[in-house]
């Protein structure tokens, strides 16, 4: 007896209700992706950099104290600062993520804390390196170690971001080298030039061309 | 046992089934195709994006893009405009309140096919 020809056997039927999550999760993805040109705040890049140029103003008044004093003071107004800075800008994220209709926990502004982290501890701990530093030494390294590893920060974070933010993070970088073969007296000027100049210039052009 | 993933070829080929009866509105066909989906949803997030965002988000060509933004500014869910970025022109678009309204209800729709389809699974119901 002839074998009969296989015939292909169809594909069971997609349920409607896993097909509207399909959909819903496509529409979710893509405001994510959609959310990558505006994740980036561009007040809160303002208000961080205002807040840089006053720390910096302080940080000046602070280092003509006599002795180490002066300068762990110098260290203490910068470290003040950062913890600012820090708050300024996640609560700028998440408002910014929210006025989306989007999870600050999720998609863009995720992908971008995510990308600031690793380089922003490594920053971190080479300050408490500074900190626990009794002779001061290493003091006059930190403008440059924070410019680069901020630099570094903002480049990893910005390759889910906007084009302006990885050129912003290359400003740092470039501070920060100069930080390293400059005398350690420009060291404020360059923190204030970065953290309070470049902070300033590109949260303008963000919130211009981007909003918020 | 964890559901085996479809590919893109078979989920597109596979026919719908009904679990119980649809949900009373009725399904917006004009944004129930994927790319003028993906582009009324992107929209949904910003006030304006160009035409190269939106060819970026939505991973398409620029005839395809072009296709579907037209169907989508005929029906008036969409507004198109040329702008000057210095001497170079830009295309940008914007959702409009009514497409907006239709995400809305596409959005709404999509849930209650959910709501109606787990209620369908539900032992004893």
């Amino acid at each position: 007896m002839a074998a009969s020809p296989l015939r292909a056997v169809p594909p069971p039927p997609e349920a409607l209700g896993d097909h509207a999550l399909r959909n819903l999760a496509f529409i979710r993805k893509t405001m994510e992706n959609a959310s990558s040109f505006t994740a980036v705040p561009g007040r809160g890049g303002v208000a961080m950099g205002l807040t840089a140029l006053v720390a910096a103003v302080l940080a000046e008044s602070e280092r003509g104290a006599p002795g180490a004093d002066g300068a762990r003071r110098w260290l203490i107004v910068w470290c003040v600062e950062a913890v600012v800075a820090i708050l300024i800008g996640g609560a700028a994220l998440w408002r910014k993520a929210r006025a989306s209709g989007l999870s600050p926990l999720a998609g863009a502004s995720r992908k971008f804390a995510l990308g600031l982290l690793p380089a922003l501890l490594a920053g971190a701990a080479l300050t408490v390196r500074g900190f626990q530093d009794a002779a001061g030494s290493t003091l006059p390294l930190l403008p440059a170690v924070w410019l680069l590893c901020y630099g570094i920060a903002v480049m990893s974070a910005g390759t889910h971001s906007v084009p302006a933010i990885p050129v912003m993070g290359i400003g740092f970088f470039a501070l920060g080298l100069s930080a390293l073969v400059l005398p350690p007296a420009f060291g404020n000027a360059l923190l204030a030039l970065g953290f309070g100049g470049l902070h300033i210039v590109f949260g303008v052009f963000i919130a211009r061309r981007y909003g918020g | 046992m964890a559901a085996k993933r479809l590919s893109k070829a078979e989920t597109a080929t596979r026919p719908l089934r009904l679990e119980s009866p649809l949900p009373p509105a009725k399904l917006d066909r004009l944004i129930h195709e994927q790319i003028r989906l993906g582009i009324v949803s992107a929209l949904a997030t910003q006030p304006t994006l160009t035409f190269g965002e939106l060819k970026r988000i939505l991973s398409t060509t620029d005839g395809n893009l072009s296709v579907h933004a037209r169907k989508l500014e005929e029906a008036q869910y969409i507004a198109c405009e040329t702008v000057f970025d210095g001497k170079l022109p830009k295309t940008e678009f914007r959702l409009t309140s009514e497409g907006r309204a239709a995400l809305s209800r596409y959005l709404d729709h999509m849930e209650a096919l959910i709501r109606t389809a787990r209620g369908a699974r539900a032992p004893g119901s």
